[in-house]
């Protein structure tokens, strides 16, 4: 495969800039459902 | 701080009205039982996309192997228009509508376009400097792609820019309007101007100039970059309401706590 360093370079920024934001998004989904539930317990349904 | 998220009664909005998805009860129900199958379908077409375009597609007669950069890029810079493009959709959504989720929307949606934006400039680099021997040129496309993501970074700033968060909201929503202006610029840009970046091989109305065995991956990447695009927004959406909620208890519970000390 020719050009494989700009073809990984591309896939890598890629998988790390959408990942990270589905990371963090599913992290702050989970840290605000607990604190949710901590807070009002008709939120754990 | 924000304002709690108002909770529309569901007597006065029409069931067909865009306002039955205002209630923020309604939204965390609806989006938990679509989450899932967002994310997963994503997640699946993604891989299969980026498996075929990598090892399966052909390489180009010209470009070699680096045209399978345009499995990534393409969709980023789709995503990119796109996303800003919901973005307008939801300042009209707002502004004419008064609709309380739109402005949550628009704030959720604008950091993750403007990632999309950086991707897609950032990947076209990296496309850039083996097929045009430079990282970058002041081409119009790549140009107004780079507008694009300074009009996302402006639409954040001016959503954080406000002690009231309504202000915010209302300056960033009529940015993203005016903004919008771009979006035409760049699908157009190829064709008014003499540019480096090459034409659309996709258009809406003529048959696509892509070798079909390069055109399925492109097209299974593009779909799941977009439902993944949309889960992240969902998923992002579904925190911000939930941690509107929880401000509103702490400080409703906070003024409990005021008012019994004050009698």
């Amino acid at each position: 495969m020719d050009h494989l360093p700009y073809i990984v370079a591309a896939y890598g920024l890629t998988v790390l800039v959408a990942g990270g934001f589905a990371l963090d998004a599913w992290l702050r989904m989970g840290r605000a459902r607990r604190r949710l539930a901590a807070l009002d317990p008709r939120a754990r349904r | 701080m924000d304002a709690p998220v108002s909770v529309a009664p569901a007597a006065e909005a029409s069931p067909r009205s865009l306002h039955r998805f205002a209630n923020p009860g309604r939204f965390l129900r609806l989006s938990g039982r679509v989450l899932p199958w967002l994310a997963g379908i994503a997640l699946v077409l993604t891989l299969v996309g980026l498996y075929w375009g990598l090892f399966v597609a052909p390489a180009d007669w010209q470009q070699g192997d680096a045209v399978r950069i345009m499995y990534v890029h393409v969709p980023a810079a789709w995503l990119a228009s796109a996303g800003y493009f919901s973005l307008a959709v939801c300042a009209v959504l707002s502004l004419v509508w008064r609709h309380p989720l739109a402005d949550l929307a628009a704030a959720e949606i604008g950091p993750v376009g403007a990632a999309f934006a950086a991707l897609c400039l950032a990947t076209g680099s990296i496309w850039g400097k083996p097929m045009w021997g430079a990282w970058w040129v002041w081409d119009a496309r790549l140009t107004s792609v780079l507008v694009l993501f300074f009009l996302y970074l402006g639409h954040i700033a001016l959503i954080r820019a406000f002690d009231d968060p309504q202000r915010g909201y209302r300056a960033a929503a009529i940015l993203a309007l005016i903004g919008a202006v771009d979006l035409p610029v760049i699908k157009f840009s190829v064709d008014w101007w003499n540019t480096l970046h090459q034409p659309d091989s996709i258009t809406l109305t003529g048959a696509p100039s892509m070798y079909i065995g390069m055109l399925y991956p492109l097209a299974i990447c593009a779909l799941g970059f977009s439902l993944g695009f949309a889960a992240i927004v969902v998923a992002r959406m579904r925190a911000a309401v939930m941690e509107r909620r929880i401000r509103g208890l702490l400080m409703a519970r906070a003024q409990e706590h005021t008012g019994m000390e004050a009698a």
